[in-house]
């Protein structure tokens, strides 16, 4: 298949899901079952689309002159249909596991929107300008918002609130400014590789309409953006899992990558020096989260802090604006995904199988659940940064690119993260294998239903995979 | 035949109102404005293409008399792209007016309704096509009296549309008086009345203090009929407690004729180079318009009624057209014309929806609609698309507005008032969601009406619904229709 038909088949199939979803309402078995299906043809279709540089443009529609609905496959963005077109399936025979153990209600309804996502996920990815990024990334936020209010409970209307309200002003504010500011400025939106911003502006206001773009992309979760995804935790964890790792944050953090790699270029940030700031706040970011993610007890709560602060390191790599921090990025992308699935998968298999959320209470659990304890320490250990897991490489090219750019204090924040990461993801591992239980926890091995456990193996095999091959995943963006 | 559409598109509504008020029997008086209204857009539509392929104004003598002694009907690009909007939308409103009209309005004065119906909706187009100054205040007085007769129908339902009347009936003959003062002038100036006669024989006084005054009474006149800010506040109540039929009718074009007049006489009469035009007026209705866009989408966020919501949310739409003709450029003027088309068919689709629900309940407000969302989906999915049009969510007219009105903005260099549009278009998801929430995310109360939907309730709505998703994916003929539009008063690079 061609460049094109793989375009069309990862932004339809996921579509062609929702329909049928809707289709099979009655009959639980099969309309899962085809999301799973069509899941796996997805995956292999953005298998087989990875790496495709230069790529033909594919326009689908003209809004009006100069406003293209256009896809353009380049190294990045099939980065990121990789990861979403992966996990995918991944997720879905987790969802289902999960749904059914748990009991949730409204299947279809959360089948039905979950594809809606994987498909404006997808869009992201390929899209081929301004536009169409933010077309999609505006699909995004509105298909997860019944998502996250799934329960249907006071909280989660509350929840809904915060995450519309965050995500749609500051896209509607700032990011859609930015584009506009672009389109006027440059008179084009088209992602190019060098960038289109050079020689157009100047170099004064840059890091001004840098900053349009890093807050405007609410999705980043960049510190204080970023309350969002901690209050989205009230949704079933499925859903987690496609906000931190399948779609939404990562789509978040693909876009400013996207923009500064592609718009404004990474040498001109360079050279303008524009990106300095953003290289503080990244930071910032990084180390503030990690601190709240300490005092959360709540298991996911502290997933999702541990989230913001991960984000963090990949704006920091597009705000180093160097070739190696930039590539950094690309693969903590991939990297951070398949840990931090494996950790919400784990939480939420937890949950399914002892109903509980409070780190507190989960003292002795690895005994009781070897299996997702493991594949939980697994994902840590790549999130921390331990080799033989992924986290280890994206962690050293981001350390590399700051020694290229003299941010050597940049350095520093790394370390004292990665420590920070090794206390709050530890603490868990340590206590489920090491402490005594405080709570009732019946005797013997309870673990989660087979279809919760094997999706959580797979991705911490994933983390493992993806460090011995990761030859595969680095991208050069040259500068 | 043809070359008499100009004046029979006005005409037709207009010698079928006395018609109408004569009919008896069921359905009678509404079959003929159908018949009429839905006449009157196929006419404009075939006048667009007409003047779209000639590409020059297409210039109709009333009586013969040739301009300017004669009074002239004029089809430029710019009158040619809003008369589409005003008759197609009082087509789709008429279609629904029906039931509507019927669940509201006694039966004894259904004829009566119709024939003002059809007379105001002859205003307006005649505002739109005619050439001649004093010709306008003739339309727009026919117009306003017949709206101010339909707003105090809804009495028979809601007490509270007496009083509305009446406000908008004195405030909107103050701005029509003031309307005529400046014209007035503008003749006692030049000794005539035509629109192209006045702009070059106002370049010999321009710099006259009466010339400045008379734009400044035409100007704040018309702000008053546009409701601009802060002389909007005739128009919530008028809409609010106006029988739904017409709320649905009058938001969605009355207040673009005013702002099409505007447009047409400060610039295509004054002109852009016009003394202090640029500097003064220009100012001001930028000031006016993102205050009004503000000041409107704050009070929709408070209101509970759906119709006062929908209104309030309407000054602050009007808010942004004005920002548009406050650019004074030609991508400025385009995006207020953008604005005015889109505006038209997402608030039709709203009030239509809205209108379904209220002819039913007695009323629409939050507490109406709480978890209608499973009871009545279709309505309910026509006001969530017409709220995201709202917000201008991508893929939705409002949108394509949003970004030529911001693009304006930033061609200008007036990067402060584009990020003062974008926050307060933002603010409308506050507006538009707790609709939604209360919509999906609510159970409908125990002992609550029962709504139902068949495709007599929802179907007006969603033509107005898949015209706001049409123009919002396929712009490009529209935005260009605009600039066109644009262009007949303005010069500039596109």
């Amino acid at each position: 298949m061609g460049a094109d038909m793989l375009i069309f088949a990862l932004l339809g199939l996921p579509l062609l899901a929702s329909v049928l979803v809707l289709v099979l309402r009655d009959r639980p078995n099969l309309r899962d079952g085809q999301a799973l299906f069509i899941g796996l043809i997805t995956a292999a279709c953005a298998v087989n689309l990875y790496g495709t540089a230069d790529g033909e443009t594919v326009k689908l529609l003209t809004l009006a002159a100069g406003l293209d609905v256009s896809f353009t496959p380049e190294p990045l963005g099939t980065l990121f249909a990789l990861v979403a077109g992966v996990l995918w399936p991944v997720a879905t025979l987790y969802t289902i596991g999960y749904m059914r153990g748990a009991g949730e209600k409204n299947h279809t309804r959360f089948m039905f929107f979950y594809a809606i996502a994987i498909h404006a996920a997808m869009g992201i990815a390929l899209s081929g300008n301004l536009l169409t990024l933010f077309v999609f990334y505006e699909i995004l936020t509105f298909s997860t918002y019944p998502l996250v209010t799934h329960k249907g409970t006071a909280e989660a209307i509350q929840a809904g609130r915060v995450y519309l309200g965050i995500l749609v002003a500051s896209s509607v504010i700032f990011l859609l400014f930015g584009i506009i500011g672009i389109w006027v400025l440059t008179g084009t939106l088209d992602f190019q590789s060098g960038g289109i911003l050079a020689g157009h502006i100047d170099p004064f206001y840059v890091p001004f309409l840098l900053g349009l773009f890093a807050f405007g992309i609410g999705k980043a979760a960049l510190m204080p953006l970023h309350r969002w995804l901690p209050a989205a935790m009230v949704a079933p964890t499925p859903v987690s899992a496609l906000l931190h790792a399948v779609a939404v944050v990562k789509a978040g953090v693909f876009t400013v990558l996207k923009v500064a790699i592609y718009i404004f270029g990474i040498d001109f940030l360079r050279q303008t020096g524009s990106s300095d700031w953003l290289v503080w706040v990244a930071s910032f970011s990084i180390l503030a989260a990690s601190i709240v993610a300490l005092t959360k007890t709540n298991l996911k709560a502290r997933l999702a802090y541990s989230t913001i602060s991960q984000l963090g390191y990949i704006v920091l790599g597009a705000a180093l604006a160097t070739s190696l921090a930039a590539s950094g990025a690309a693969l903590h992308i991939a990297a951070h995904a398949a840990g931090k699935i494996t950790l919400f998968f784990c939480a939420g298999a937890i949950y399914v199988a002892h109903h509980l959320t409070d780190i507190k209470d989960m003292n002795g659990l690895g005994r009781v659940m070897p299996v997702t304890y493991a594949a939980f320490a697994f994902g840590a250990l790549s999130i921390i940064g331990v080799p033989p897991l992924a986290g280890a490489w994206s962690k050293i090219m981001l350390m590399g690119g700051a020694l290229d750019n003299g941010h050597l204090l940049v350095l520093a924040v790394l370390m004292i993260s990665s420590l920070l990461n090794l206390v709050y993801l530890g603490e868990i591992v340590l206590r489920g294998f090491f402490a005594k239980p405080t709570h009732k926890i019946g005797a013997g091995v309870q673990e989660a239903p087979l279809s919760m456990l094997l999706p959580l193996c797979l991705t911490a095999l994933m983390s493992v995979a993806l460090f011995f091959a990761v030859d595969m995943f680095i991208l050069d963006f040259g500068g | 035949m043809m070359q008499h559409l100009p004046v029979l598109q006005v005409l037709l509504p207009l010698l079928g109102a006395p018609l109408a008020a004569l009919l008896r029997g069921r359905d009678m008086a509404w079959g003929l404005a159908l018949l009429l209204t839905g006449a009157a857009f196929l006419i404009s539509v075939i006048l667009f293409g007409l003047q779209y392929s000639v590409g020059t104004a297409l210039i109709y003598d009333l009586g013969g008399w040739p301009a300017p002694l004669g009074i002239v009907y004029v089809i430029d690009a710019a009158s040619a792209l809003v008369l589409p909007v005003v008759s197609g939308i009082a087509f789709v409103a008429t279609i629904a007016a029906r039931r509507l009209v019927e669940a509201e309005i006694d039966a004894r004065d259904h004829a009566l309704f119709y024939a003002a119906w059809l007379l105001t909706i002859a205003g307006m187009l005649g505002q739109v096509t005619t050439g001649d100054a004093f010709n306008i205040f003739v339309f727009l007085e026919i117009s306003s009296l017949s709206a101010y007769a339909l707003v105090a129908m809804g009495a028979g339902r809601d007490r509270r549309a007496l009083p509305a009347a009446f406000n908008y009936l004195i405030l909107g003959t103050v701005g029509a008086t003031f309307y005529v003062i400046g014209l007035g002038l503008l003749y006692m100036l030049t000794g005539t009345l035509n629109l192209m006669d006045l702009s070059e024989r106002l370049a010999e006084v321009e710099s006259t203090r009466a010339a400045f005054t008379a734009l400044a009474f035409i100007a704040l006149g018309l702000f008053l009929k546009m409701a601009l800010f802060p002389l909007h506040f005739w128009l919530v109540p008028a809409y609010a407690h106006a029988p739904s039929a017409v709320s649905a009718l009058m938001a969605a074009t009355a207040t673009k004729v005013s702002v099409y007049v505007l447009i047409r006489l400060m610039f295509g009469v004054f002109g852009v180079e016009f003394n202090g035009l640029a500097d003064a007026i220009g100012v001001l209705i930028l000031t006016l318009g993102i205050a009004g866009a503000f000041a409107g989408t704050l009070a929709a966020i408070l209101e509970t009624d759906l119709k006062k919501l929908f209104a309030q949310s309407s000054i602050a739409q009007l808010g942004y057209m004005a920002i548009g003709i406050g650019a004074m450029s030609l991508t400025g003027l385009a995006a207020a014309f953008i604005h005015l088309f889109n505006h038209a068919l997402m608030k039709g689709a709203l009030f239509l929806a809205i209108g379904a629900i209220a002819a039913q309940a007695g009323r629409a407000s939050m507490q109406t609609i709480e978890g209608a969302g499973r009871q009545i989906p279709i309505t309910m999915t026509a006001i969530l698309v017409g709220g995201l049009a709202l917000i201008g969510v991508p893929l939705t007219a409002g949108f394509i507005s949003k970004v030529y009105l911001v693009r304006a903005l930033l061609e200008q260099d007036f990067w402060l008032l584009a990020g003062l549009t974008f926050i307060s278009s933002a603010l409308a998801l506050a507006y538009v969601w707790k609709i939604i929430e209360a919509a999906w995310l609510k159970e409908r109360p125990k002992g609550a009406p029962v709504l139902v939907e068949t495709p007599v309730h929802y179907v007006p709505a969603w033509l107005m619904v898949f015209a706001t998703i049409g123009f919002g994916v396929f712009a490009g003929p529209l935005v260009d229709a605009a600039y066109a539009a644009a262009a007949v008063f303005i010069g500039g690079a596109r």
